[in-house]
């Protein structure tokens, strides 16, 4: 689809982008309104407009902190002519706010989805501000159950790390409508299909392709320059890469990392990446090494070449071997 | 108080201390910690073991290793080393995650088939909160030999279990056993094999937020592991070891005969396997 859409990657590149709406001074008071005492949130939501009536944010490829508000990943949101679908909403209610600020700016059109891609707390924990706009809240079949067995610990976390003022609002809020196999949503001459995904990045993955422009939102099945976090199956995250190849989209919203790529170089990284892992790993079972011989030594050849490696590079290990011993 | 298994409600209450506390204490000052800590380990000591009896820290007799920043709090692995001249004169050994809400992880009972060289067993624990882990050596002298090494980790006993729900739930029971017998096994007194069970363990401080319950605590509570028909150790476990138990040990390669596991869930629901090995 539309392989000559080359020019949101050289307008994302070199010039000021012709609608990016920037927040700083229009959320002021909106914030100050929400919480009076918090003082120094000052929304920062920044969506570039990467195709045709899509636009991403690009999260902070960080941890979260009290500073980035849980703004460290990347969301957007994509206008029909009836209808807004928005995508992930960032790590707080403030981010959720913000992307709410950005998407009343581009246009007039109603929230009418809120997509999850996956369960992961920097993705969904914005999705209380939208509540006013009464939309469906959209995920992947089994992302009640996952949001269920975790969210307590999501909050809590949440809340550890960027202080009360930065976490106030932020709550869970259930899926309204499942999504167990391919599902097409009309936004008004624009259609949008959600492809659930068989246990990869987590159990719960969900991919929103827009048909008119062929721009996929991967959520965490792709990571740039972040390194990437395992929390489902290194074996099936490796397989649905894969298969996207065979299905390339057009362009790519990853999940960290720039707020547009395209297909193979968004993949390439994160495959060579899951790759090495999972060869490293079955090397080491294979001459009966152990889980903390692989904890030191596995993978450690892509060191360098991500941000964050030290905070989730170890852990990754630790999951693809446990996972990987009883091939 | 039964220390390896834990009640519900104790679970949850512990569970909701944890999170109140979590940060508070840290705050504390060093001294009062140091304190807390000390008596907090003679009360478990003291339920372990009996009451009073001196224990030996910082023995020579074993070695702990584990890491000092976990990466995982749900799966942190450890691993103890008692040395070959050591190794025949013990009876028992106790894991301890001091501060977990069920502080013995396990403790495994050794039988004749365990071998008279360098004893070997490496598991995966759950730690709950930056704590001493402590390995706990009682020898036929009956003395009490540890060592204690400190972990940095934090949540692992109420993290959720699973990544992937359905396969697990789907291969609940599935028992694997390896064996890493190398060709130089022949000459050596003892060879290394492993065995997994499927198992979610569930801790019993895991939340469904959906129903708002806790799923209720079932693990794999016994591990006995043969060669031939000679005890090689059992183990009796809580919910502390990690979900999908697993346990790397030595045996001896003396002992003719393949390498059988039963294990037992707190269900009463028993999973078996057992492997032929090279030499026996
Ligand atoms: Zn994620």
């Amino acid at each position: 689809m539309l392989k000559n859409e080359k020019t949101p990657l050289i307008r994302l590149g070199l010039r000021p982008n012709r609608r990016s709406v920037c927040l700083q001074l229009s959320l002021a008071p909106l914030m100050a309104l929400a919480w009076p005492a918090a003082g120094k949130t000052s929304g920062n939501a920044h969506v570039t407009e990467i195709s045709d009536g899509i636009f991403a944010h690009h999260g902070h490829v960080e941890l979260q902190t009290e500073a980035n508000r849980g703004d460290i990943s990347n969301n957007g949101f994509i206008v029909g002519d009836e209808a807004v679908a928005v995508v992930d909403t960032g790590g707080s209610y403030q981010t959720g706010l913000a992307l709410r600020e950005a998407v009343k700016q581009a246009t007039n059109k109603p929230i009418k989805y809120v997509i999850n891609t996956h369960m992961h707390p920097d993705h969904v924990l914005g999705d209380a501000a939208f509540l006013p706009d009464n939309p469906q809240f959209v995920g992947h079949a089994k992302l009640a159950r996952a949001l269920g067995a975790r969210s307590a610990r999501y909050l809590e976390a949440a809340r550890e790390a960027m202080g009360e003022a930065a976490f106030a609002g932020t709550e869970i809020v259930m899926p309204t409508l499942e999504v167990s196999e391919p599902t097409e949503l009309d936004l008004g001459n624009r259609k949008i299909v959600l492809e659930p995904q068989p246990t990869a990045h987590t159990d719960n993955d969900l991919v929103v392709r827009d048909r008119k422009t062929g721009t996929a939102f991967l959520g965490d099945l792709i990571f740039s320059v972040h390194v990437p976090a395992l929390d489902g199956s290194i074996v099936g995250w490796t397989i649905v890469l894969e298969k996207f190849g065979t299905e390339a989209p057009a362009l790519v919203v990853p999940g960290h990392g720039p707020v547009a790529m395209q297909w193979p170089e968004a993949s390439q990284p994160i495959q060579r990446y899951l790759g090495k892992l999972a060869s490293d790993v079955r090397a080491i079972i294979k001459r009966g090494g152990t889980i903390k011989e692989a904890i030191e030594t596995a993978g450690e050849s892509e060191r360098g070449k991500w941000k964050l490696f030290d905070e989730f590079h170890r852990r990754n290990v630790t999951a693809a071997f446990a996972e990987l011993e009883w091939e | 108080m039964k220390l390896n298994g834990m009640t519900k409600q104790w679970g949850v209450l512990l569970f909701a201390g944890l999170l109140a506390i979590g940060v508070s204490a840290t705050a504390g000052s060093t001294a009062a910690i140091a304190g807390e800590d000390e008596e907090l380990w003679q009360s478990i000591r003291d339920d372990v073991f009996q009451a009073g009896k001196p224990i030996v820290d910082n023995s020579d007799k074993l070695v702990l290793d584990a890491p000092y920043r976990a990466e995982d709090a749900a799966v942190v692995p450890i691993s103890i080393t008692i040395p070959a001249d050591v190794a025949p004169h013990v009876r028992k050994l106790t894991l301890i995650v001091e501060k977990n809400p069920a502080p013995v992880v396990a403790t495994f009972k050794f039988g004749k088939a365990a071998g008279l060289g360098e004893r070997k067993i490496s598991t995966r624990i759950r730690v709950d909160m930056y704590s001493n882990v402590r390995a706990v050596a009682e020898l036929d002298d009956g003395s009490l030999q540890m060592q204690t090494k400190f972990v940095k980790a934090a949540g692992g006993c109420s993290a959720p279990a699973l990544k992937d729900m359905d396969a697990a739930l789907a291969n609940i029971g599935k028992m694997k056993i390896k064996s890493f017998d190398d060709k130089a096994a022949s000459s050596k007194l003892t060879s290394e094999a492993q065995v997994m069970v499927r198992h979610p363990n569930y801790s019993g401080m895991q939340m469904n937020q959906l129903t708002g319950l806790y799923i209720p605590a079932k693990y794999v509570e016994h591990i006995e592991v043969k060669k031939g028909d000679t005890l090689v150790f059992d183990m009796e476990g809580g919910i502390s070891l990690s979900e999908n138990p697993n346990i790397r040990f030595t045996y001896s390669a003396a002992v003719n005969g393949p390498i059988s596991v039963v294990a037992r869930d707190t269900d009463g629901k028993t999973f078996s396997g057992s492997v032929v090995v090279s030499g026996s």
